[in-house]
C-alpha cells in the first residue's frame, strides 16, 4: 500500500509506504532502477513487446535507493522490498485512484506506473495489469461515450481517425469539426479570456467541486448564459440562467453505466421522477427540437443501439445480452463475443500483434504549490467512507458515521502548534482562508494535513486548493496544497453524537 | 475477443441419495449435491455466499456408517457415500431443532421456505410450555455463565428482550436471533472484515454483541448493513422497515423490486431497489451477481435518502 496517509486499507496491508505527497514518480523510478539493477526485469517481454527501454533505463539511473528515500521519505529498505516482491510476483496489479491523477503531473504519474508494468511484464495477463479504480459509477462510461475533448464514442479520435468520423457524419447527417474541444480546465481559462460565454452543465457541481473554487465561481457568474441540468438545485444551479430539472439516472430512468472493470451494466427505472423532472434523453431531444432538429422520442435502448452501430467495442452489447450476462466488459465486438476480462493480451502474442508498447520516461517534479515558511503544511484532500464529493447525494442520509468537517493533523503537529481537538482554527493557502475545527489524526505524519470537500456549505475546502492543472489530462492538483494554520481561540463540540440505547416503548 | 482463463479440472464423485445414484463435482457438499438434484433440505444458518458454520443443525441428514446425523451444508461428498434425507429420524431431528428454536425465539418473520418447513414438520412453539416474559433491556448482557436460574418448568425460557435502537439505519431485535452466526461471518472474513460483532456470553445467555456490549455508534461498525442483509429471521432489520412495521404500513404485496447499479463509486455493485408508494423502502444486492455477491457499503445500502426527498 502506497499512500501518504495510513488509511484503513494501509492498516490492512502487509507493507505500507507512507511517501510524501507528490513524490510518486520518484518512488516508481526508484523501484524501476532497483528492479533493473537486481536483474529482475522481464527482459524477454521487454525485448519482444516494448520499445524505448534503453532510454527509460537511462532516465531512472539517478534514482538510487538512497536518492529515492531522500525524495519520498520512504525508507530505502521498504522501497527495495516492494521492488523485489512486485518483480517476482506471479501475478501483480497496480491499482490507483485520484491520489495518482489529481496532480499537476498526473498523467506522468500514470506513465511511471505503466513503465513498471512493462518492465516486469505484469500486463495483458489474467490477474495482472494496471487498474485505475473509478470513483464514480459512470466515470468510465462517460469517457467511453466520448465525453472527452478529442474522442468520439468508443475512443475513436476526432482528429486522426477520419473513417470513424465519416461513419458518425453519415449516421447523424451532420458534419463534425475535425478538431478537439476544450477540457474542463481549458473551459474555465476560456471563460477568463471571454471566449466561452455560454455553458451547459449536466450533473456536475463545479461551483463547489472546482479547485480554487472562489475563482471558479467568479468565472461562472461572469457567463452570459448558464444552463444547469441536475436532479438538485445545486450551488451551480443557483447561478444558472436556466435550470432543467432532471431525473436520477440510476433509479428514475433506463440506461447503462460502466464500472471500473469496463463492465457495462443496466440501470433501471424503479421510481417516477418528482414534479416536472424529466429524463436526460427527453431533455436533450427537446432542446434539439427547439433548435430545429427533430430527433423523435428515442428510448434509452434505441440510443444505445445507435451507439453500438458506431462504437465497435460496444457492438455486441445488446440490452438482452447485458441482462443475460449481468453486464459485459468491453471490447465486445459482436453478439457471440463474451467480452474481455482484461486488455493488452496482444502483447503476449508471438510475434506481438500491433505496435510495441513504449516506455515513457518521466521526470520527477515536485508539487507546484511549494511549502515555505509562510505555508509549511502539506494539505491533501480525499473522501470519507460515508460521504461522496460535494455531498449533494450523500448529505441526504442520516449516517451514524458522519461528523463535522475538520482539518486533521498529526499528533506531533497538534502539539507543535498548541492545538486541541475541536478548536476552531484558520487555514490559509496562497488562494484564500477558511475556518474549521482541528482534529488529531494518527494516520498522518508530521507536516501533513487532511480534509474532505464533502461539506462545502460549512467548510469550503476548495477555497484553498490550487487550480494548477496537468497539461496532458486537464486535471487539477487537488491533492497537494500548501497551507498554514492559525489559532483563533474558539471551540466546538466534535465527535459522534453520544448514543444511548433506547428501549422501544 | 475472448481471453482464455485457466480453469481447474474437477473430478466427479458418485454418491447415492435417497436410493438414487448421482454424480457431482468433487468438493461439493451434500447439500449442494442434493439441491442440484432437486432434493430440498431446510437450512437456517447456511447461505451460499458464506462459509458453513454448522450452528443451526437444521440441515442434518443420515449418512450410512455414521453414528450421528451429519450437517449436509458442510460435509463434503465422498465416493460411494449413501445419504438419506427423508427418514423419520431426520424429520424428527429437524422438528426438534425448529421447536427448540421457536419455543425461545420469535420466529414470526422468516422466509416463506422456512415457514413452509415449520408447517410441514408441524412445529409447536409451545411444546415446552408457555413462553417466559422478556428480559429488560441490557439484562441478558449482564448475565454471566453459571448464573442462569433454573426454571420451575411452568414457562419455557426465551431470549425475548426489547428492540435495540441506537442509530438511524438499522435496529437489532435479538428476540428474533437464532444465533446462526451469519451476521458475524458477514462482518468478519466472509465479507466486510470489520469485526464489529461477535458472540458474547455462554449457554442460554449467548448473544451476538459488540465489543463490551457498547451501542453500535460506539463500536467498530461501519454501517455496511451486510449483517442485516444476511439475517434469516429479521433480528437485524433496516430502520425504515422496522418503523413501517410498527405503524403497520409495511406491505410487501405493494412493493416492487428493481435491479439497478449503485450511484456512488465505480465498483459497479448491483442494487435491488425495493419500492413502496414511489419511495425506496429498502436496498439489497443480488447474491447471484459476481461483483459483490450481495454485499454493499454504507453509501450503497443507506445513501438513497436524497431520492426520497
Amino acid at each position: 500500500m502506497v499512500d501518504p496517509r495510513k488509511t484503513t486499507s494501509a492498516q490492512w496491508a502487509n507493507v505500507w509506504l507512507g511517501l510524501d505527497v507528490g513524490t510518486d514518480i520518484a518512488l516508481a523510478n526508484t523501484i524501476a532502477r532497483e528492479i533493473i539493477h537486481s536483474g529482475l526485469a522481464n527482459t524477454d517481454f521487454i525485448t519482444r513487446a516494448t520499445s524505448s527501454f534503453e532510454e527509460y533505463a537511462k532516465s531512472v539511473e539517478p534514482f538510487t535507493l538512497e536518492e529515492g528515500e531522500r525524495l519520498t521519505s520512504v525508507p530505502a529498505g521498504l522501497i527495495r522490498e516492494l521492488a523485489h516482491s512486485y518483480a517476482k510476483a506471479d501475478r501483480a496489479q497496480l491499482c490507483w485512484t485520484l491520489g495518482i491523477t489529481e496532480h499537476h503531473n498526473g498523467t506522468d504519474n500514470v506513465f511511471a506506473l505503466i513503465n513498471l508494468a512493462l518492465l516486469t511484464g505484469h500486463v495483458g495477463k489474467y490477474g495482472s495489469g494496471i487498474v485505475p479504480l473509478r470513483g464514480q459509477n459512470n466515470v468510465q462510461g462517460g469517457g467511453d461515450m466520448g465525453a472527452l475533448p478529442n474522442k468520439l464514442p468508443g475512443f475513436q479520435d476526432i482528429e486522426t481517425d477520419q473513417r470513424a468520423r465519416l461513419r458518425f457524419e453519415t449516421r447523424w447527417g451532420a458534419s463534425i469539426p475535425a478538431k478537439r474541444g476544450w477540457h474542463l480546465s481549458q473551459m474555465f481559462e476560456a471563460m477568463e479570456r471571454g471566449e466561452l460565454r455560454t455553458l451547459y452543465v449536466i450533473g456536475e457541481n463545479p461551483a463547489q467541486s472546482e479547485a480554487n473554487v472562489g475563482h471558479a465561481i467568479k468565472l461562472l457568474e461572469g457567463l452570459e448564459h448558464l444552463v444547469v441540468q441536475d436532479i438538485f438545485l445545486t450551488k451551480t444551479a443557483e447561478l444558472a440562467t436556466v435550470v432543467l430539472p432532471a431525473s436520477a439516472n440510476w433509479v428514475e430512468a433506463e440506461g447503462t453505466v460502466t464500472s471500473s472493470e469496463r463492465r457495462v451494466q443496466r440501470v433501471r427505472r424503479a421510481l417516477n421522477p418528482p414534479g416536472n423532472a424529466r429524463d436526460d434523453i427527453e431533455i436533450v431531444c427537446e432542446i434539439a427540437r427547439r433548435l430545429g432538429h427533430d430527433w423523435g422520442n428515442p428510448t434509452a435502448e434505441q440510443v444505445w443501439d445507435e451507439l453500438r452501430s458506431l462504437s465497435p467495442i460496444h457492438a455486441g452489447m445488446s440490452y438482452k445480452r447485458l441482462e443475460e450476462l449481468g453486464g459485459i466488459q468491453w471490447p465486445c465486438t459482436d453478439e457471440n463475443d463474451p467480452g474481455s476480462l482484461f486488455l493488452h493480451g496482444r502483447l503476449w502474442a508471438d510475434p506481438v500483434v500491433g505496435p510495441l508498447a513504449p516506455f515513457t520516461p518521466v521526470d520527477f517534479l515536485p508539487a507546484l504549490d511549494t511549502l515555505s515558511e509562510e505555508f509549511p503544511i502539506r494539505l491533501t484532500t480525499g473522501r470519507r467512507l460515508d460521504s461522496f464529493n460535494t455531498g449533494v447525494q450523500s448529505g441526504g442520509f442520516a449516517s451514524p458515521l458522519r461528523r463535522p468537517e475538520t482539518l486533521n493533523l498529526s499528533p506531533q503537529d497538534m502539539a507543535k502548534y498548541g492545538l486541541s481537538d475541536g478548536e476552531i482554527i484558520s487555514i490559509s493557502s496562497r488562494r484564500g482562508s477558511i475556518e474549521a475545527p482541528v482534529l488529531t489524526d494518527v494516520t498522518l505524519h508530521p507536516g501533513l494535513a487532511f480534509m474532505t470537500f464533502h461539506f462545502p456549505d460549512e467548510v469550503n475546502t476548495n477555497i484553498l486548493t490550487i487550480d494548477a492543472w496537468d497539461p496532458k489530462s486537464g486535471t487539477a492538483e487537488f491533492k497537494a496544497t500548501a497551507v498554514r494554520v492559525e489559532k483563533l481561540g474558539s471551540q466546538t463540540e466534535l465527535g459522534r453524537s453520544s448514543s444511548k440505547v433506547e428501549a422501544l416503548s | 475477443m475472448s481471453d482464455s482463463v485457466a480453469v481447474s479440472i474437477q473430478r466427479s464423485v458418485s454418491v447415492t441419495i435417497d436410493g438414487i445414484e448421482v454424480a457431482a463435482p468433487e468438493g461439493s457438499s451434500i447439500l449442494q449435491t442434493c439441491r442440484s438434484q432437486g432434493i430440498d433440505i431446510p437450512t437456517l444458518c447456511y447461505m451460499e455466499t458464506l462459509t458453513p458454520v454448522n450452528t443451526c443443525r437444521l440441515c442434518m441428514v443420515e449418512v450410512q456408517g455414521s453414528r450421528t446425523l451429519v450437517p449436509s451444508c458442510s460435509r463434503k461428498i465422498e465416493p460411494g457415500m449413501v445419504v438419506i434425507t427423508n427418514s423419520d429420524r431426520v424429520s424428527e431431528s429437524r422438528k426438534m431443532v425448529l421447536e427448540l428454536l421457536a419455543s425461545s425465539v420469535d420466529m414470526s418473520i422468516v422466509s416463506d421456505e422456512l415457514a413452509g418447513w415449520m408447517e410441514l414438520y408441524q412445529v409447536d412453539k409451545e411444546r415446552f410450555g408457555p413462553m417466559a416474559a422478556p428480559s429488560s433491556l441490557g439484562e441478558r448482557e449482564t448475565m454471566r455463565a453459571g448464573h442462569h436460574h433454573k426454571s420451575d418448568g411452568s414457562k419455557a425460557a426465551t431470549v425475548f428482550e426489547p428492540v435495540k435502537i441506537d442509530n438511524d439505519q438499522y435496529v437489532r431485535d435479538y428476540s428474533r436471533c437464532v444465533l446462526c452466526y451469519r451476521c458475524v461471518e458477514a462482518c468478519g472474513t466472509d465479507a466486510q472484515n470489520t469485526f464489529a460483532i461477535a458472540l458474547g456470553g455462554r449457554g442460554f445467555e449467548a448473544h451476538i454483541t459488540t465489543e463490551f456490549d457498547v451501542p453500535l455508534p460506539e463500536s467498530a461498525c461501519v454501517y455496511c448493513g451486510n449483517c442485516v442483509a444476511v439475517c434469516p429471521t429479521s433480528a437485524l432489520m433496516f430502520k425504515i422497515e422496522h418503523d413501517m412495521r410498527q405503524d403497520q404500513s409495511w406491505d410487501e404485496s405493494r412493493q416492487t423490486i428493481t435491479r439497478t447499479v449503485c450511484p456512488y463509486c465505480g465498483v459497479g455493485c448491483n442494487l435491488e431497489i425495493h419500492t413502496q408508494d414511489n419511495k425506496i423502502v429498502k436496498v439489497t444486492s443480488p447474491l447471484d451477481h459476481d461483483v459483490t455477491e450481495g454485499m454493499l457499503c454504507v453509501k450503497g445500502r443507506f445513501g438513497f435518502e436524497f431520492i426520497n426527498g
